[in-house]
């Protein structure tokens, strides 16, 4: 992992007074080739050439609209841009344009059911939806998880976490123009995919880890598999780091773009790798451990700047960390049941159900009635991909919950856009609503 | 002048079969990714499973240069008129593959906030079953549409009319509100 | 987190009614709020505190709880609508209505959490608005209003946000839009 060397930031604004400092302008704003430069707006050339110009207040701005349906906002995001020229003034985010009533048909569904409506939510990383979910079950039920369920948890929330960040890096390349990532990320990604397929049978959306422990086992020869993919990943992150990190352009697109401070994300309730990017080193996984992560070692990546390039380095190498952590699972993983044999809450095996009648009608039981869950409420929370996911889940003694919340971080974390928006280009919002990351799905539920 | 004129290197053939052969060959899809199914689709186009086999590599982000919409992922009530908008805005011919079981009949999202089907707004020629739909089905789909494409009606015209598949307007109330 | 053992012996003196006795509230947070705000009550849920506060000092609790007690975080804002509930777990002291708010506070320098709940009843559906104290409240404010018409008093922009703006009644409410919808499949006898 190279260290990068101190990033000299671009100041957003910059007021405009005579001729030398708008040279001075126009020289810092060249790119490191001097083939591109970006013109002054049509503001200040008419400003400079002594012409009126209207003040700001009697309405020289438009408001421009971006979305819902366009190719670089992540899915159904819309953008409502005041723009002053080229300058943007303010972004609201409007969005609702994937709202799907999980929350309402969570109510819906018994317990057992619940992870198959939370796994699409954030559907780039699906098992810490449904890890948070089944935390929050178990957490009312009071049983305690198997240690070798725990472990296949954290190892395949770690690969999901390998997936997601795979995923911005193609997106994220994408949407800043380095069209060639899409293909190297996806290529990595589909590896981790092959796995989820391989363990869990799905692809995506695997509702795989469920209350009491996880759905199956670990098929046989997993190991050197996950190891493969492993090694798979790391090449490509450094492939990554070779075509981007110190790539002139990209440089030249990222650094110092869309800054925000510590201050800023604590107010708005941000988390994740937007906070990390802060200088805040700040992941659940080492302050409020849950699973096993106080037994295995990683490091928490953060940097200091909080620009659109810090958010990128930051996600590049949490892919490393994560792969880490992979291996140290690999390699720790304990043996024993992988899920709890509790009969209240554990299906029986499918090859008792062939045999013994209690089974079958024990199995039938469950899953159409579900098991009851003594009343109370609780709040659980784990680091995904994006930060701090959360589950607030009332019970009333019955089978299905009164109430099952899901805080989703791309939720709050859409809210960093205004101040990281404001006085950017507009060509460079595009970039910084690629490096908040979200997933429409999990803003919306 | 004759054909005799015409050096060599030509084929002769039917023009409906040449333009079919065209459009089939040529079917650019709109980027219209909703939800999960959307990265299932970016999927099937990145290098893995190369749309690019079928001439579909070229994902259109403006409706108007498109002539295919996947409908990746659940419709929300909010989003109809605007689907309903884009695929307005697509121009004829044009195809819509409804992917995922949300955009074929909601799925397991039967609540008030998502469209039960896509087809309530409009037309569509091929349903991908599947949550989500692995890269194999939905090629699989496209490759049912192209059979279509390839033995369709040449000028098919749908309808005009201000609605979709089953009836429902875009723009009336959402029909969470009407069922009791 | 707070002591254990403290926390076991003020549980059994809730469970045995005795709350009029106040036992030693076993974190200093929680006990912090308490006495600052009469009518409040201390319940350990799941080993997490929680206070039940008066809906209308939520803000001021807000307020102490960054200011004073070093709460760097709202994490979550939720509503909670206890229409049909089967068996409601009930608080001593504290009159439940219809509709709670639960906010969950996170200290980062600390590394606790708090959770903050206030009932809210049917009849007039306002709460104070956090967003004065922490800005992050403010989508999930907007959220809580659009799906179960809770208003937050102080809100800068109490508008809908996931429905669509012409949208009749509050979803989430459980006397309100059907979980389940009709499916219609093409090919219906219903017109196209
Ligand atoms: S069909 Fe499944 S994968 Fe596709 S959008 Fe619906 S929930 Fe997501």
């Amino acid at each position: 992992m190279s260290t990068n060397p101190p990033i000299p930031l671009r100041p957003t604004t910059k007021p405009l007074s005579d001729a030398l400092s708008k040279e001075e302008e126009r020289l810092e704003r060249q790119t490191d080739e001097g083939a591109q430069e970006l013109r002054p707006t049509t503001r200040e050339v008419v400003l400079a050439g002594g012409g009126m110009w209207p003040q700001d207040d009697l309405g020289d701005t438009m408001i421009i609209n971006m979305g819902p349906q366009h190719p670089s906002t992540h899915g159904v995001l819309r953008l409502m841009m005041e723009l002053d020229g080229e300058d943007v003034l303010r972004i609201k985010p409007v969005i609702g344009y994937l709202h799907t009533g999980m929350e309402k048909t969570g109510e819906e569904l018994t317990y057992v059911q619940g992870t198959t409506n939370v796994t699409r939510m954030d559907y780039a990383s699906n098992f810490a939806n449904e890890l948070v979910y089944s935390m929050a079950v178990e957490k009312l039920v009071g049983v305690e998880v198997p240690e070798r369920a725990t472990w296949i948890r954290m190892m395949m929330c770690e690969l999901s976490r390998m997936a997601s960040h795979l995923l911005f890096q193609a997106t994220n390349g994408m949407d800043i123009g380095a069209v060639s990532m899409m293909l190297y990320g996806w290529r990595e990604r589909e590896e981790v995919l092959r796995i989820f397929e391989y363990v869990t049978g799905l692809r995506m959306n695997c509702n795989y880890i469920r209350p009491g422990g996880v759905a199956v086992d670990l098929p046989d020869g997993w190991q050197q598999r996950i190891l493969d993919v492993c090694d798979l990943v790391v090449k490509g992150v450094s492939e990554y780091d070779e075509l981007l990190s110190q790539n002139p352009i990209w440089r030249e697109r990222t650094v110092g773009l869309g800054i925000i401070t510590t201050e800023e994300c604590l107010a708005l309730s941000i988390t994740g790798p937007i906070l990390r990017s802060t200088g805040f080193a700040w992941d659940l996984r080492k302050a409020q451990p849950n699973l096993a992560y106080d037994q295995v070692e990683f490091d928490t990546i953060y940097t200091s700047n909080g620009d659109v390039y810090d958010r990128y380095r930051i996600r590049l190498y949490e892919i490393l960390e994560s792969v880490r952590i992979v291996r140290q699972c690999v390699e720790k993983m304990p043996a024993g049941d992988y899920r709890v044999q509790d009969k209240k809450i554990t299906p029986p095996p499918r090859a008792r159900i062939d045999e013994s009648m209690e089974a079958l009608i024990h199995h039938f039981k469950l899953f159409t009635e579900g098991f009851k869950v003594p009343a109370g409420e609780t709040y659980v929370s784990v680091e995904s991909p994006r930060g701090e996911i959360g589950c607030y889940m009332v019970s009333d003694g019955s089978s299905k919950p009164v109430r099952m919340h899901i805080r989703g971080p791309s939720f709050y974390n859409l809210q960093a856009i205004d101040p990281m928006g404001t006085d950017s280009l507009v060509a460079d919002a595009v970039a910084i609503v690629s490096s908040i990351d979200p997933i429409m799905g999990e803003v919306d539920r | 002048m004759g054909l005799d004129q015409v050096p060599h290197n030509f084929v002769t053939a039917r023009l409906e079969d040449v333009v079919r052969w065209g459009r089939r060959n040529s079917v650019f899809p709109a980027t219209f990714g909703l939800a999960c199914c959307a990265l299932e689709m970016m999927a099937t186009g990145a290098a893995h499973y190369d749309m690019a086999r079928f001439g579909m590599e070229v994902f259109r982000a403006s409706p108007r240069q498109a002539d295919l919409m996947i409908v990746a992922g659940r419709v929300s009530q909010k989003m109809a008129p605007v689907l309903r908008q884009v695929y307005d805005q697509m121009v004829e011919p044009k195809w819509v593959i409804s992917m995922g079981v949300c955009a074929s009949s909601g799925g397991m999202f039967n609540n008030y906030a998502i469209v039960q089907g896509v087809d309530q707004i409009v037309p569509v020629d091929v349903y991908v079953p599947g949550c989500p739909p692995g890269p194999e089905t939905l090629m699989h789909g496209i490759l049912t549409l192209h059979e279509q494409i390839r033995t369709g009606e040449l000028l098919r015209r749908r309808e005009a009319s201000p609605t979709g598949g089953a009836g429902i307007e875009v723009g009336r109330e959402p029909v969470g509100l009407t069922t009791s | 987190m707070a002591d254990d053992t403290a926390r076991e012996e003020d549980h059994e003196a809730e469970a045995a009614g005795d709350v009029a006795e106040p036992a030693p509230i076993p974190d200093d947070v929680a006990a912090a709020v308490v006495a600052r705000f009469p009518g409040s009550v201390f319940v350990d849920s799941h080993g997490q505190a929680v206070v039940y506060v008066e809906r209308e000092v939520i803000a001021d609790v807000a307020l102490m709880l960054r200011d004073e007690e070093q709460f760097t975080m709202l994490v979550d804002t939720v509503v909670v609508d206890h229409l049909v509930d089967g068996a409601r777990p009930l608080v001593a002291g504290i009159a439940p209505e219809r509709f709670e708010v639960v906010v969950n506070f996170l200290s980062h320098a600390r590394n606790r959490r708090i959770r903050i709940i206030c009932q809210v009843p049917e009849s007039q559906p306002t709460a104070p608005s956090l967003t004065p104290t922490y800005p992050g409240a403010n989508f999930a404010e907007r959220e809580s209003y659009d799906l179960f018409g809770i208003a937050f008093e102080g809100h800068p922009d109490m508008t809908r946000i996931l429905m669509p703006d012409d949208w009749h009644g509050y979803p989430l409410r459980k006397d309100d839009a059907p979980a389940r919808v009709p499916v219609t499949f093409k090919g219906d006898p219903s017109p196209r």
